[in-house]
Order: C-alpha cells, then structure tokens, then sequence
C-alpha cells in the first residue's frame, strides 16, 4: 500500500495537470506519468505481465505514437483552453464532479472484504497463468483481436496513404516553366538572391541586398517573413555608415564636399535603378524566343 | 282534407290477386328474346361504332320490330290459355345467391306485361321507323339508335321482371338510357343541363325505390313479386304503408310527379322521338306500372294510396296550368303528359275500381301522345326546328298529313266522344266521382282545361294566319316520317275498342283483380254528358280567348300573375331550389368549411405543432462531439445514479 | 494488503478526470489521450477485480482492453492526421458540419 499513497496523489495531480495544461506535448507527457503510475500499481496488484505490457506497449508504443502525431500537426490554435460552447465546461464539471460522486457513493455502499489474493493463481507463473485462460477459455476472442490488429493496420495505413494525382515533377519541368514565366511575364530567370547576401547579417532572417542597396524581400523564406521575425535590412544606414568612413578618411586626406559627393551617390543609384529597369524590359524582349525554344 | 273521407274504405282486404306464375311453354318460353334483340342491337351498334353507321338504324328497327312481332306471337299465344292460367314465368340463370337470399334472373309474362309489351314494341317501332327520316342527317344516328335500342332492352326488362331488383334494374336501364337521349345533342349546354337535371332528379326517386326493396327485403326476406304478394296480407300496416310511400316517391321520379316533376319539361331538350317514345309514351309511364304491379302492396296499404290520389291529383291539375301558358309546343305537350300521367296515377290510386282503367289510359295514351309528339317533331321538321306556337300558324294546308294525324290525336287527348281518350278518361272521371266528389271534381276540371290548352295548340299551330319565320318554307315530311304518324292517329281513334265489351277489365283481372263499381249517385250517362260538357266549355274559351283573336308573335309580358306562375312552370324549380338546393349548397359549403378548418387544421396543426418542436429540438444537434459526450455521459450519471438507487 | 477499495476510488478519479478532460480540451489528440486515460483507470479496476477475486480473469480482460485500445489510438490518429490535412486543423470543433 505504500507504493499506492505515494503514487496515487502523483496520478492525481497528473491527470489533473492532462486537463489544464495548454500544450499537447506537456499533456503526452503528464500522461505517460500517469501511466508508469499504474504500471506499478499493475506490479503491486501482482500482474507482473500487465505491467511489463503497460510499459510496453502503453508507454513506449502507444505514446510514442502520440508524440509522433504531435511533431506531425504541430502547434495549433485548438491548444487554446478558452472555451468557445457556452456552458460546456461548468456542466462537464459539474456532470463529471456528480460521476465521481456517485461512483464514490456506490464504492461506499458496498464491502469488498478481505481480498482472495493472487497467490495461488499465479502459482505456476503469472505468464504461465494468463496464458492458459487466454488460450482455452477466450481464444476466440483471441483470435479476434488479431483480425481486429490487421484490419487496424490495414485501416491505418488507407487513411495515412496519400494518392498522387499528377506525374512527378522534374527539374527539368522546373527549369522549363521558369523559362516560361520569364518569356510571358520577363521574371527573373535566374536563381534568387540569397538572404544575407550584401547584407551585414549573413543569417536566414535577413533579407539580401540588392546591387542598389535596397533589401530584397523575396530572399527571406516567406514563414518568417508571415511571422514578422524576419529582420530588417538596415540598407542605407550600412551604405551610409561606410560612406561616412570613407568621407572621414578622405577629410583627412583633402578637402572635399562631403555633401556634393553625398548627392552624387543618390544620382548614382538612381542610374542603377533606371538601368535594371532597362535590362529587365531588354531581357523580356530578348528572352521571348528563348523561352519558346525551351 | 282527403284522407279523412272514407276514401277507399272497403276496399282493404278484399280479393288481391297472387302471382304464382305457372311454367313457360312454346312460344312463350322465348320471352327473354323480346328483352335481348334489342339489347343485341344496342351492343352491337355502341360497341360496332363507325362500321355500322351505314346500316345501324335498320338493324334497331329491325331489332324492335322482331321483337314486336314476338310480343304479338306471345299474345296470340296468351289468349289460347284459360283465363287462371294466364301468368307464365322463366327462371334463366340465379343471379343473387346470398345465404338465404335468392334473386333469380325471372321474367314474369301476364296480361299486364302483354299489353306494356305491346305497347313498348310496337309505339318503338313505328318512332324507330319516323326516326330514320327525322335522324338523317345527324352525324351520330347510329349512335342515336343504339341509345334507342338500350333503352327499349331496358323498359322492357322493367315490365317484365319477376322482382322487385330486376325491376330495379330496368329502372336504372331506362334512367341511363332517358339521360344519355336528353343530352343526346350535348354540344348544347341546354341539353347538357336538361340530362343532368333529370338524372338527378330521378335519383331522388330511385333512392326511395332502392329503399322500398329493401324495407320488402327485411320483412319478407325475399323481393320476388310472387313471394312479397304471397306475404303482403300478413305484414303490419305501417310497414306496408312505408314499402307504398316509398314506392310512390320512386314512381314520382320516373313519371314526373309532383313534387319530382321539374325534369320532365326540361326533357324536351332531347330529339322529338325521344320525346315521344320516352317521356310521353312508356318511360313515364313506368310509375304507373310500378303501382299497378304493385297492387298487393297499395291494397294493404290505405295511407299509401291516399297519397298517390292527392299526388296524383295535384300533378293532373299542375301539368294541365302549365301546358296553358307555354310557348313552345313540346313543353305544352309536356305539361299535358304530366296531366295524363296524373289522371293514370290517380286511376292507380283508386285501387281496384282504377287498376284497369289507369292502364287502359296509358295505353290510349302512348298511342295519342306519341302521335302528337311526332307530329309536333313534323312540325318542326317542316319549319326548320322551330319550336315557338307563335311563329306557327296556317299550317295546315301546308302540312295536310301532320295536320290530319295531329287532330286525331287532339280529338283523342281532349276526350272528343268516340276517340280512344274519350273512353279511357270518362272511365277515370267515373271512377274518381264514385270514389269521392272532391277527386272527381279535380279530374273534371283537369278535363277542362286539357280541352282548353290542346286546343290552343292547335290554333295557334294550324289555323289563323301565318306567322312564319321569313325564310321558312314550310313542307310535308317524308313518307317514312308520316307513315308512322298515320298508324299512330289510326290507334289514337281506335284505341277505345280495347273497352269494347269490358275486354280489357276482364283481361287484366288475374292481374290486378275484379273491378269494383261503386254506387253512383247519378247514372252513368249523366256523367259522360258531364265531362263532354266540360270539354266543350274548355274548347269553346280556347276559340273566344285564341281563335278569335290575332296571335301576337311575341309573348305579351303584362299578363296575369297565375300566367306568370305557369309560365314558370308553377315555380317548381325555384321550390326545388328553396328547398333543397340551397339548404343542400348551405350544407356543403358548411361541411366543406368545417373539413378544411376543422379536420386540415387538426391534421395541419398536428403536423406544424410537430415542425416547430423539432426546429427546437434539432438545435440538440450542433454539431460539437463534445456536447454529444456530455450527453453521454449524462447517460452514464442516469445509469450509475439508478445502480445508486437500487442498492441504497 | 487486505483492503483494495482505495484502489478502485483512484480509478474513479482517474476515469471521472479523463472523462471532464474529452469534455473540456478542444485539441483532438490530447481529447484521445483522455479516453486513453479512462481505458488505463478501467484496467486498474479490472486489475484489482483480478486480484480481489483471485483469478486472472480479470486480468486477461485488462489485456484485451489494451489490444483494442492499441488498435483504436492507430485508427483514431490516422483519422486525426487525415481530418488535420485536408482542414488544417486539429480542433474537434472544427469537424461541426453535421448538424441542423
């Protein structure tokens, strides 16, 4: 009975825990507590097999699964614990709170006396035991249950199985639509930049430079950019901080207008702005018939 | 007033004649032939349809006239038997068999059912012959033939029948047969409402027949004439009496007695020979011959009787007011067939003084009455289906043929000494005053104003001075439509020899049995002097009042309240209306009210009252698993909850 | 060791606790992992039956719930992973189009 009141209370608080706490994974674990729990209440009742099977196939078969699932869905909005059906958690309290209470009710009415004990049916072994009942008295259902198994495993698998509807993609139908989409549209033919190319974070949340300084917000993978971590590229800050050390290491060197060769810079990426535009409508011209050889 | 004179007093239980058929032999044996040669005709030309329209009209005269022929063979073959042995039945198949209840398919030939015979088959076949002229250029005579030839089949199953339900069964032949001639021409809705109107008439009257075979079926256990005559002297009176009233009520709807004789003028919508065989000669005359055949119940049954006097009388006045008001030279012959049936009737009601007389106007009657209504379809026929008096006149010369057969009739109708109707009629004047005065009185003046309203007709229709539509041209009909007429007049002025000696008393004595004379208070003579007189009266108004003066061809409009009244025919269909359509309309709106608000609402209340619980209920089903494992867990509390409670 | 009855409370609790959890959680996995808390608080009964009455029945019985209740968390998540693909969600409220 030791193992018992010790345990008991750690069952409890566990399960209770499965109820309120907000992320799946917590709820698997505190759940997988409670399970060893019993697995030793299992070996305290004298069902060593049960309790090797409670480990087995509950804790590591059967919760491996759940976290598996778990990894697979991911984190969801359904976590939430605010409950959206007006009344349904006051009266599952309640409804659940008065099943306890009357279950508790019947475990008082009634007197269970001192217990047979398993001593003399597990004289020839608990296995030895289970087996025998389970193999003349209950083979049948036995036997069921392996069709049940098969038919389970079957069923799994159809409704995991995903059907392919259309032919696999190739690189080179890839690398042909990409031609296509450049001769209809002019789109980059090429690869896209990088994140953190020219930038000064060469990290994957850091959008690349383009040649003109300005961020290019197609090289950030779009989940981080959806999720607004994505950092931003202090373009011109970074051209204007190097400017400024050169300017300085110039001051040193001859006098100059610093603020003549400031507006010269502008001009210049203007030019540069202007003349991507012009080789972009050049390469939609150019590259209409490309594409159509493609 | 009536019923508290000892009318018909000792009449009671005297000597009613049983039937108690005696075997068929030779020709007679072939009795059922008379009833299915025309029948045969009659499926052969409905059911034959277009392949017989070239011949169809010869094979139904031919039908009738063979049968005709039988029906004089039979007779020949009647009078060589003794005068005990004159009733002869034939059992041809069993037709109702339930438990104790037996109907025989019998036919039942006496010297009643001779003389009807006679009269159906041989009036049918000289107005099959005339309706081969009249007909001929009607698209669907065959068609018009074959209705003919049912209804024969059918009337003469009536006369012929052993029992009460073959009667029955004639009965409903002749109405079908009477509806579908009336709406013969159907493109009409005047035809279409006419037929109507008397088939719905007539169920009125076949609803108290039906009922009176059945009240016959309960108390005697049994409808055959021999088994109701045998048990007649045994049955309480009061049932009697119902079995008569009832019977009246039924003899009422097919002979156009008041107070069920509102269809009878509409009926002159259908063709004129129709007119003439069915709703002059024989089909109304039906209740007639129900009453008579009838006679060990009426002779049983002293209230009954009664009633069929009073009917009787008050219809013989109500046909005669009518036909002096009316225009149209059908109608007047209507009203005055209604007359006629009423004077028939009232002999009826007479009892055994008028039993023979009643039959012996119906005969004289078929004969004069068809002849005038085949003249008045000659008339019509040579004036382009004219019906209007008033656009008659001086046709006499024009139409010499008609003109004559027509006066043998009018010389008959009116009771002109010497003439069928002078015999028949005197008879039940005589016998009506023996019976009691107010009667009498009621036939005489009846008499009167018969003479008075023929012989309008007949000024207005053959003398004075022409009042022809322009463009009519009056001429003589063809051979095949005069010949007819001629045979007719020739039975109308001869019919009377059929009194000759009492033959026809002694004739129908197995039948109806022996006439009883009562004490008159002034001789005989005294009483033909009487009704002649009155007769020349009605005569003499007509020429002062019709005859002497021009004809307007319009119909005056200020004229007395009483023309009015008889212009309308006496109300009769605005009493019907009052009485019975109206509370009848007022019933089924109501019933029809309370069906759809009363029963629709309980039933649609029902199911709305379900609707809107389950649009409540089903907000039960959101859709959320979790609340349906509330519930079942709720499930689970209630199961534990009652384990708790057991065990407590 | 004479007197099993805390054991059988434990289970109540344990199965009541499961059962207010498939009530009250919204994520269908975790919704699953309540009714596989009240299948194990069923076994710890059927284990103590086992061993009040002194026969193994009882325990034959909680293996068959753990055979079934494998072969269901199979099922029953690959139907979450289906519903999860085409709805992108794992919310049992989510699947709520059978309704009125």
């Amino acid at each position: 009975m030791i193992a018992f009141w010790l345990l008991a209370p750690v069952m409890v608080v566990a399960a209770l825990g499965v109820l309120f706490v907000r992320k799946a994974v917590h709820a698997a674990l505190l759940l997988a507590v409670v399970m060893i729990g019993l697995a030793v209440l299992y070996a305290a009742l004298e069902a060593p097999f049960l309790f090797a099977v409670q480990i087995v196939v509950y804790t590591g078969a059967i919760m491996m699964l759940f976290l598996f699932v778990l990894m697979l869905v991911g984190v969801d909005a359904s976590d939430s614990v605010v409950e959206t059906i007006r009344g349904q958690r006051v009266l599952a309290v309640v409804v659940g709170g008065a099943f306890a209470a009357l279950v508790g009710v019947l475990l008082g009415q009634v007197t269970l006396g001192t217990a047979v004990g398993l001593e003399g049916a597990n004289e020839g072994g608990n296995i030895e035991g289970l087996a025998d009942v389970l193999f003349s008295r209950y083979v049948l259902a036995f036997e069921a249950t392996a069709a049940l198994l098969v038919t389970a495993a079957l069923g799994a698998m159809v409704l995991a199985h995903r059907e392919r509807l259309t032919p696999r993609e190739t690189q080179a139908d890839r690398a042909r639509a990409r031609v296509r989409l450049y001769g209809e549209g002019g789109e980059h033919l090429g690869p896209k930049a990088a994140p953190g190319v020219y930038a000064r974070h060469n990290a994957v949340d850091t959008p690349a430079l383009l040649p003109d300084g300005t961020p290019a917000e197609s090289s950030v993978p779009s989940i981080i950019s959806a999720r607004g971590t994505a950092r931003s590229a202090p373009a011109y800050r970074d051209v204007d901080a190097v400017v400024g050390q050169l300017e300085a290491a110039d001051h040193d060197r001859a006098d100059g207008d610093p603020r003549r060769r400031r507006s010269g810079d502008t001009q210049a990426t203007g030019d540069a702005d202007r003349a991507r535009a012009d080789g972009a409508a050049d390469g939609a011209r150019d590259g209409a018939p490309g594409g159509g050889d493609a | 007033m009536i019923a508290t004179l000892p009318l018909a007093a000792e009449g009671g239980h005297h000597s009613v004649p049983l039937v108690d058929p005696g075997a068929a032999d030779g020709v007679l044996g072939l009795v059922w032939l008379v009833i299915a040669l025309p029948l045969a005709g009659a499926v052969v030309l409905l059911v034959g349809g277009r392949r017989t329209d070239r011949w169809g009209h010869w094979l139904g005269t031919a039908t009738v006239a063979a049968s005709f022929a039988l029906s004089v063979a039979m007779l020949v073959a009647l009078l060589g038997r003794e005068e005990g042995d004159r009733q002869v039945g034939r059992h041809l198949w069993d037709w109702v068999s339930v438990g104790d209840y037996r109907v025989g398919m019998d036919l039942l030939y006496d010297p009643l059912s001779a003389l009807f015979l006679l009269l159906i088959t041989g009036v049918s076949t000289l107005i099959h012959v005339y309706s081969i002229g009249y007909m001929a250029h009607d698209a669907r005579r065959r068609r018009f033939f074959g209705y003919l030839n049912l209804f024969v089949a059918a009337m003469l199953l009536l006369v012929l029948a052993a029992d009460y339900l073959g009667v029955f069964l004639g009965w409903e032949g002749v109405g079908l047969a009477s509806y579908l001639l009336i709406g013969f021409w159907q493109h009409k809705p005047s035809a279409a409402a006419a037929a109507k109107k008397a088939f719905v008439i007539n169920r009125v009257g076949d609803i108290g027949m039906s009922l009176a075979i059945m009240l016959m079926f309960v108390t005697f256990g049994t409808t055959a004439f021999a088994g109701v005559s045998a048990a007649a002297g045994e049955a309480p009176e009061s049932t009697m009496t119902a079995i008569g009233l009832l019977l009246l009520l039924g003899a009422c709807g097919k002979s156009a007695q008041v107070p069920l004789q509102a269809w009878l003028l509409d009926a002159m919508e259908g063709p004129t020979p129709v007119s003439a065989l069915i709703h002059a000669a024989t089909m109304v005359t039906a209740g007639v011959y129900l009453v008579t055949r009838s006679n060990f119940v009426f002779e049983n049954a002293p209230v009954a009787q009664t009633a069929v006097v009073v009917v009787a009388c008050v219809t013989l006045l109500w046909g005669a007011v009518i036909g002096c008001a009316k225009d149209d030279i059908k109608k007047v012959l209507a009203g005055s067939t209604m007359s006629q049936i009423g004077y028939m009737m009232l002999a009826a009601g007479l009892g055994p003084a008028g039993y023979a007389f009643a039959i012996f106007h119906l005969l004289t009657h078929g004969f004069f009455k068809a002849n005038m209504f085949l003249g008045a379809g000659s008339v019509m026929h040579g004036t382009g289906d004219d019906v209007d008096m008033r656009h008659y006149g001086a046709l006499r010369r024009a139409m010499p043929v008609t003109f004559l057969t027509f006066a043998m009739g009018y010389l008959a109708i009116i009771g002109f000494p010497g003439f069928s109707g002078f015999w028949s009629k005197d008879k039940i004047v005589e016998a009506a005053i023996g019976e009691n005065y107010l009667v009498g009185a009621a036939a005489l003046v009846g008499a009167g104003v018969t003479a008075f309203y023929m012989t309008r007709l007949m000024l207005m229709t053959f003398f004075g001075e022409a009042r022809w539509e322009p463009g009519v041209h009056p001429h003589e009909s063809p051979k095949v439509m005069t010949v007819p007429l001629l045979v007719l007049a020739a039975l109308s002025v001869l019919g009377g020899l059929l009194l000759l000696g009492d033959w026809i008393v002694d004739w129908l004595t197995p039948v109806v049995g022996p006439v009883e004379h009562h004490e008159l208070p002034v001789p005989v003579w005294a009483i033909t002097l009487l009704v002649t007189a009155v007769v020349a009266v009605g005569v003499a108004v007509a020429v002062l009042l019709v005859g002497r003066r021009p004809v307007p061809r319009e119909a005056p409009r200020d004229v007395s309240f009483a023309t009015r009244a008889a212009r309308a025919d006496l109300y009769g269909d605005a009493i019907n209306h009052g009485l019975v359509v109206a509370p009848g309309g007022a019933l089924v709106r109501g019933l029809v009210a309370t069906d759809r608000h009363g029963v629709d609402g309980v039933v649609e209340g029902g199911s709305g009252l379900v609707g809107a619980l389950s649009d409540v209920l089903r907000r039960a089903q959101n859709g959320y698993v979790r609340t349906y494992a509330l519930s079942v867990l709720g499930g689970a509390v209630i199961v534990v909850l009652a384990m708790v409670a057991v065990s407590w | 060791m004479d007197d099993l009855t805390p054991y059988l409370v434990l289970s109540a609790i344990l199965f009541s606790i499961g059962a207010v959890g498939v009530l009250v959680r919204r994520n269908a996995i975790v919704v699953f992992m309540c009714v596989e808390l009240m299948l194990n608080a069923s076994n710890l009964a059927l284990v103590v039956f086992a061993k009040q009455h002194g026969n193994l029945e009882g325990q034959v019985a909680a293996f068959f719930v753990m055979v079934v209740a494998a072969a269901e968390v199979v099922v029953g998540l690959a139907i979450i992973m289906t519903i999860f693909r085409s709805r992108r969600s794992a919310s049992v409220d989510d699947a709520s189009l059978l309704k009125y």
